[in-house]
């Protein structure tokens, strides 16, 4: 029994690896149980279950005080990297810049392929021209352009299969997500909420890139939510897809966050609800309809997005197994939802809010008056940075804590104005300032998943752009806007190791294994720092190699 | 060519930007836009503050129009002035309204710059401290073009009140300007009980970097620190209230406003 395994399994890796052409591809399958192969990063997160976990424990608490760099790979052009590097195998694919996807070796740093075309030029993006990763799929790499299209490369040689347009940047849209390969298709989100664009979900068939479905995160007359706009709002009200969603393949639903109702600060023509803006969709990932939602800002004014990567957790809540979704929204709330129905479970405010008395037993936010933009100025808290952003949290199984980076203590003040609708031009309703005087500050935290509650904290100077790692080891990696990756103690926040790289950190960690050495990378300003552990010095006291 | 070109550089800067035909909703756009985003620095009527005077016949930096709406738009780099989120038609009013302002000067400075020289290296003993032009200590902010960063109003007031100059916080940190500007006053006691107390150059999350009276820097891991106290609001500078006569105070600002790097 035993050998006819050995043998189907053989057959298997064969047929893997020939039709790679001597390199291992990465079916479905291989995404699927990510769990099983830590030595890997092979999606966005490190998982379908968007928890940014490894289980390697070569660093560990103990072992972090030998973590040195072991290479450094710098991009000729300038422009900082915010992109998660995918691994297989031995080779990390990075999105360095929109418009170049670079193929290194993991061992030593050296690129192995390169694919490059035109930067985009006319792109109206809110943020500027960045990439936050790609995604891998059999023997093809998928990522996107700037400029609103979808790539599929070889992964073994970075030539171009297809390229499809899936936004016109003529009217305000762009790509900057790492999509999302499930299944058979390549599901891709898009940005544009601030220039009034009307967000979707896309997915495309991963062999041809002939669109499988679009779903509309803003209801259609006649469709269900329609009515939670005003007149023609509805065609100019954002609910971009900007991040990367999650997905259970048991549930076959994938869990995509929404963006902010446009114009962003100014809700004058949109009255109602604004369906599905700033919510959390389970989607049907082969018919992209929609299972469920939960909007955790109803008419949101402050552009509280709520695209955070949505983490998929399995626990008993009162004795009874629970199928949970949590995110950490940058509305200030942290919210424990049933992934099967969508139901509220629990909620609990982790950052310094203003907004809202708490949550009411549905978690709908209970809003405090006076808190809406004006003319004159609104002071709010948070301000519309958010008390988190894009950069991904994290969950450890290991310790059951959810971790991220946020900020505490963050007030702007938020002006209305009226902004027309002109295609392609900023559409946001009003503007945001500072407050001199108001410190604010960022954080890593530490909640505890089932409650949302703050186990710990650890102060940064400045507010950072880092997602969390956390592993097996139990540390937790981040980075610094002033440049420092650090590690963290898992279990009590206790700074355990740190690197100056010299350059603001934008980025989010992973970890995987170069033979059999588990290394951690992290991309700092223009470069991508990979580190592992020095050996220990040799009895003869003559050092590592 | 390369002449032909400098004499344009020169004559673009040296004119007036003319103001394109700008319409009375624009006018008031302008305004309430600059009121809310700029008069914080610029002061309300453009006589300048914490950023430069705005009233005046010829701005410093824009040579034209476009120029003026790219500043606004993206603000300096390296410079305090931030960018904005305003829409193109934000922007014109917003420049046009600032090229309004030069229509009525302010008076910047009634004094004479050459005594307020005399003050800065004599009495006033400011370049102890401060560096124009490579000359001077190092303790405080270089001056060489503080006339093209701050107003008469802001200066004077500095020099009354120095804690005024200080940012209150960090929530000021933008990339463009570097936090080694910010001369906060740290007092730090390290493990084995050393006093260390000077003017903050840089700091992170796990280190600070100081320079004391006598010029020397100090740097700090923050774990080997016992004690580290910081002034928030407090400048390390004297008050020249009971220094210098309101005259010689004019004429140092004067000196002040014709330093422009």
């Amino acid at each position: 029994m035993t050998r006819i395994l050995a043998a189907a399994l053989l057959a298997s890796v064969a047929a893997q690896i020939a039709a790679a052409g001597g390199q291992r591809t990465v079916p479905y399958e291989r995404i699927r149980d990510a769990a099983r192969e830590p030595a890997n990063w092979l999606t966005y997160s490190g998982s379908y279950r968007g928890s940014r976990h490894s289980a390697l424990t070569e660093i560990n608490r103990d072992t972090v005080g030998r973590l040195a760099p072991v290479w450094v790979y710098q991009t000729r052009e300038p422009g900082a990297i915010e992109s998660t590097p995918l691994v297989v195998d031995g080779v990390i694919y990075l999105t360095e810049h929109p418009h170049i996807i670079t193929a290194l070796d993991a061992k030593t740093g050296r690129p192995v392929w390169q694919y490059r075309r035109p930067p985009a030029k006319g792109v109206v993006g809110c943020c500027g021209p960045v990439n936050r990763g790609a995604a891998v799929l059999d023997d093809t790499l998928y990522a996107s352009t700037y400029d609103g299209r979808l790539l599929a490369l070889d992964l073994r040689t970075g030539s171009l299969r297809w390229d499809v347009e899936v936004v016109d940047p003529a009217t305000g849209h762009s790509l900057t997500a790492a999509p999302l390969a499930v299944k058979d298709k390549v599901v891709v989100g898009v940005s544009g909420g601030e220039f009034g664009i009307r967000g979707h979900l896309d997915a495309y068939d991963a062999k041809t890139g002939t669109r499988a479905w679009r779903l509309w995160t803003i209801p259609g007359p006649g469709e269900p939510g329609h009515d939670t706009w005003t007149g023609d709002s509805w065609k100019t009200g954002g609910a971009a897809t900007w991040l990367t969603g999650s997905f259970d393949p048991d549930l076959n639903l994938l869990y995509w966050g929404t963006g902010n109702p446009a114009p962003d600060y100014n809700g004058d023509d949109r009255a109602g609800d604004n369906l599905y803006s700033n919510s959390l969709l389970a989607i049907d990932v082969d018919r992209g309809v929609i299972r469920w939602h939960f909007q955790y800002t109803p008419h949101d004014l402050h552009d509280w997005d709520s695209n955070q990567v949505p983490i998929l957790i399995d626990a008993p809540i009162d004795g009874r197994p629970r199928k949970l979704v949590v995110q950490a929204n940058r509305n200030g709330f942290y919210y424990v939802l049933d992934r099967e129905t969508g139901g509220f479970v629990r909620g609990a405010q982790f950052a310094k809010q203003t907004w809202a008395e708490g949550l009411d037993p549905k978690g709908r936010p209970i809003r405090r008056p006076g808190t809406a933009p004006t003319e004159r100025g609104t002071v709010v808290y948070p301000g519309l940075a958010g008390a988190t952003n894009w950069f991904s949290p994290s969950y450890s199984p290991v310790t059951g804590l959810v971790y991220l980076q946020a900020r505490e203590d963050y007030a702007q003040t938020f002006y209305k104005a009226t902004t027309p609708y002109e295609a392609g031009k900023h559409f946001e309703g009003g503007n945001t300032r500072e407050i001199p005087g108001i410190e604010h500050r960022g954080v890593v935290k530490a909640l505890d998943a089932m409650s949302g509650t703050v186990r710990w904290q650890f102060d940064l100077f400045a507010p950072a752009y880092s997602g969390v790692l956390s592993t097996a080891g139990n540390l937790v990696f981040g980075g610094t806007r002033e440049g420092t990756v650090f590690a963290l103690d898992a279990l009590n926040g206790a700074p355990l190791w740190r690197f100056m790289t010299g350059a603001p950190i934008s980025a989010d960690p992973v970890s995987f294994e170069v033979e059999g050495r588990q290394h951690i990378a992290l991309s700092a300003g223009q470069a991508l720092f990979v580190f592992a552990l020095q050996p220990l010095p040799r009895a003869d006291g003559r050092g590592g190699p | 060519m390369t002449i032909l070109l400098i004499a344009a550089a020169l004559l673009s800067q040296a004119a007036p930007i003319a103001p394109p035909g700008v319409s009375q909703a624009e006018r008031t756009m302008g305004s309430r836009l600059f009121a809310r985003n700029c008069a914080v620095c610029h002061g309300s009527s453009g006589e300048g503050g914490r950023g430069p005077a705005l009233a005046v016949p010829r701005l410093s930096r824009p040579t034209d129009f476009e120029s003026l709406g790219t500043i606004v738009r993206r603000g300096i780099e390296g410079t305090e002035m931030p960018s904005t989120r305003l829409s193109e038609e934000e922007v014109r009013a917003v420049a046009g309204w600032v090229l309004s302002l030069g229509e009525k000067p302010i008076e910047q400075s009634a004094g004479e710059p050459r005594r307020g020289e005399g003050l800065y290296r004599g009495k006033g003993g400011c370049a102890a401290c401060h560096v124009v032009r490579g000359q001077g200590g190092s303790l405080g902010p270089d001056l060489t073009d503080v006339g093209r960063r701050r107003g008469a109003a802001h200066l004077e007031q500095s020099l009354l009140d120095p804690d005024v100059e200080v940012f209150k916080g960090t929530s000021i940190y933008r990339n463009a300007v570097s936090i080694t500007e910010n001369f906060l006053v740290v007092h730090a006691v390290t493990r084995d009980g050393r006093r260390v107390s000077g003017a903050r150059v840089n700091e992170d999350t796990f280190s600070i970097q100081l320079r004391d009276a006598g010029g020397a820097l100090h740097s700090f891991f923050k774990a080997e620190l016992r004690e580290l106290r910081k002034d928030w609001g407090r400048s390390p500078m004297p008050s020249y209230r009971s220094v210098l006569t309101p005259g010689e105070l004019q004429d140092l600002v004067a000196y002040l406003l014709s330093l422009r790097g």
